[in-house]
């Protein structure tokens, strides 16, 4: 789970961790009172859950609290586009006004899991070569990041802020600083649940002191249920509807750019079968996996999110029944066409558990749908159907 | 042979009493697998079947000689069901559970390494050894007996995979479902090494998907350490950057874990790489056929 770079900062504030002062506005008049509370020059950053927003021109400076009224005007509102929101962008409905600062040096540091079999642990990351995009760094001038891994037993231990510390030169007192700043962000990531804590930059500004001028958190989703507070941070504004309403109904969906529309049983499965529609030629709608334990009711909510996708002009069913029946997937499938009075052709895949009492309860009930055997047999028959 | 499931494997399944739990016991007992007892906190003394449910895993191992543990308990209480099993003595823990969170599979990790306990899993459909016995909830009529070892992340593309196999008259020695999160008992090197030692298998087929780089640490160990031809696929090629597609683990992050790099490593590698689900069956059949 995402969330925005003002709810980013105001964790880190609770955890000790120096961020600049200030607040999010979803008004300019909100913007200007948050301004006005600031001492000196402020930026007025675009909330959104994207990095980029700065070159996008979602980041702009304000030397009082009337500009702040007039920069957080034109920024609200924006539909800003970055290389992450795809060409269609995202609506900026909140801004972040906060004290500007002059960075002297830009310093990277993250904490995240990695996941390879030699570590499987939190691992910290820091860098020189801040306020540029890591992936770049560590493809061009991997020599720039230096990284340690934290044992699960032992913990954060103080060598290790040393050790990065004496990697990102700096001195005596800064050292201290960042020594608490990494504890602090060690715990809580482990606190949390986090799987990625960045602060890109993490500034060094004239007077030499630490300030995380940008922060970017994620939560591991499967540790929400032991957040409540982390899942109200939820911003529902910036997933796609569809996908709002598929995670409502306890579906697993992703939209997608093309009118292939897929409901499959089991993640792999899924990935596959959108790979098999691209194979035959075709463009997928979305990914959606109903899961080992979908009733027919779960079926129905994920036939009507499919069919509310105004792009889908066709619908590929491949459910190999597991824990999930066939008969089951069937009384589903008839249950919602009927409902939904079904105008799309279908092409329904079945294997598995009670197989054939699934097929045979789909040929008794009059509707009208394709049958296939094969994988690939079915993609291309739901290819072909929309074209 | 086989590996992990055999004729020795005494089997007792924490959460038996949940729906879950009871549904895929009677399936698994209908495969013939030796389940010897069932734990359910606070309901010892109960029977399924006439298996005895006990209230914790270590009366299940001292009454009934258990050695292997499923696990079929909601995420929030797997860690601890996991522990529980380690600490009892279970040597191959096989646990089902999808949404634990991958803080506590580091923990869980450093239990098993401490106590040179196996796991498989979590968020996987567990392990099935044809004519033996099962742990998990693979469809018990996709599975033949025979020579072909089969290792994944997923869960129905295997059994796709796996009713290939039998369709063509190819039987499996094992079939090991690992498990879609981003940190899993067991790797697709450790399976391997599993496969290569074992007498029963021949030919190995291998399922991956995007995210991480365990098929890339696969290769590695292939290249070196493995003799026997492995086939495989991997799903996701079409996944956009930066989505969870499912499984916690399958997530292309900061331009790493594309399907693209997983077969480009997989091939280096000598892997016989297969790009059409559809043909995984036939080309094992193939190298089968050479091998005679």
């Amino acid at each position: 789970m995402k969330i925005h770079e003002y709810q980013a900062k105001e964790l880190l504030r609770a955890y000790g961790v120096p961020v600049p002062r200030g607040g999010s506005a979803a008004t300019p008049e909100e913007a200007r009172r948050m301004a006005g509370e600031l001492s000196g020059n402020v930026v007025v950053k675009a909330q959104i859950h994207s990095g980029g927003r700065g070159k996008a021109g979602g980041v702009k400076p304000a030397s009082s609290p009337e500009e702040a009224f007039a920069v957080s005007a034109e920024i609200l509102g924006m539909q800003l586009v970055t290389p992450q929101t795809g060409p269609e962008g995202k609506k900026v409905r909140r801004v972040l006004v906060e004290e500007a600062s002059e960075a002297q040096r830009e310093l990277y540091l993250s904490l995240l899991v990695d996941r390879s079999q030699k570590r499987e642990c939190v691992v910290l990351m820091a860098s020189q070569a801040g306020g540029m995009e890591i992936e770049k760094v560590a493809a061009e001038t991997p020599d720039k990041i230096v990284s340690c891994a934290i044992h699960p037993v032992v913990g954060f231990s103080p060598f290790q802020a040393r050790k990065l510390a004496a990697a990102l030169h700096l001195n005596a007192e800064q050292r201290k600083v960042f020594a608490d700043i990494v504890h602090n962000l060690y715990r809580l990531f482990m606190d949390k649940d986090c799987s990625l804590v960045e602060i890109n930059p993490l500034a060094i500004t004239e007077d030499g002191r630490l300030l995380a001028l940008d922060a970017k958190l994620d939560f591991d989703d499967d540790g929400l249920y032991r957040h409540p507070e982390i899942k109200g941070l939820r911003d529902r504004d910036e997933e796609a509807p569809l996908e709002v309403a598929a995670k409502n109904a306890s579906v697993n969906y992703i939209k997608l750019e093309g009118n292939v529309g897929c409901m499959v049983n089991g993640a792999g499965l899924a990935m596959t079968t959108m790979d098999m529609i691209k194979m035959a030629g075709g463009e997928p709608a979305n990914f959606l996996d109903v899961g080992g334990g979908a009733s027919p009711e779960q079926i129905e909510k994920a036939f009507k999110i499919l069919t509310s996708d105004p792009h889908v002009q066709c619908i590929l069913v491949n459910i190999f029944g597991g824990i999930l029946r066939c008969d089951r997937v069937s009384a589903g499938l008839i249950q919602a066409a009927k409902n939904i009075e079904m105008k799309l052709p279908m092409v329904v895949r079945l294997q598995g558990t009670n197989v054939d009492e699934g097929r045979k309860m789909l040929n008794e009930s009059g509707l009208r749908f394709t049958m296939a055997e094969g994988l690939y047999e079915a993609a291309q028959k739901a290819v072909a159907l929309v074209q | 042979m086989a590996i992990l499931l055999d004729e020795k494997s005494r089997i007792v399944i924490q959460g038996i009493t949940g729906s879950e739990g009871s549904f895929h016991t009677r399936e698994a007992v209908s495969f013939g697998s030796r389940v010897v007892a069932g734990v359910t906190p606070g309901k010892g003394g109960a029977e399924l079947d006439g298996i005895p449910v006990y209230d914790c895993v270590g009366d299940a191992v001292k009454k009934q000689g258990a050695n292997v543990s499923g696990i079929y308990t909601p995420a929030a209480v797997s860690p601890d069901a996991v522990f529980e099993a380690i600490e009892a003595g279970i040597e191959l823990i096989i646990c089902m559970t999808e949404g634990i969170p991958v803080l506590e599979m580091v923990r869980v990790k450093q239990a098993l390494k401490g106590a040179g306990a196996r796991m498989i899993g979590p968020n996987c459909p567990g392990v099935t050894t044809p004519k033996v016995g099962k742990v998990g909830f693979m469809p018990n009529f996709i599975h033949k007996r025979g020579n072909v070892g089969v290792v994944s992340r997923s869960g129905t593309l295997t059994y796709e995979v796996i009713w290939q196999l039998t369709n063509l008259g190819i039987g499996q020695s094992t079939s090991v479902g690992i498990g879609g999160d981003p940190i899993v008992g067991s790797g697709f090197t450790d399976i391997l090494a599993l496969f290569e030692a074992d007498p029963q298998t021949e030919a190995i087929v291998m399922i991956g998907e995007i995210g991480g780089t365990a098929e890339e640490e696969a290769a590695e160990f292939i290249r070196s350490q493995v003799k026997k031809p492995v086939v495989s696929f991997i799903a996701g090629r079409t996944a956009p950057p930066g989505r969870r597609m499912g499984h916690a683990g399958a997530i292309i992050s900061g331009g790493k874990g594309t399907a693209a790099d997983k077969f480009k490593a997989l091939e280096q590698a000598g892997v016989i790489v297969e790009k059409n689900p559809a043909e995984l069956g036939q080309r094992i059949a193939e190298i089968l056929k050479t091998k005679k």
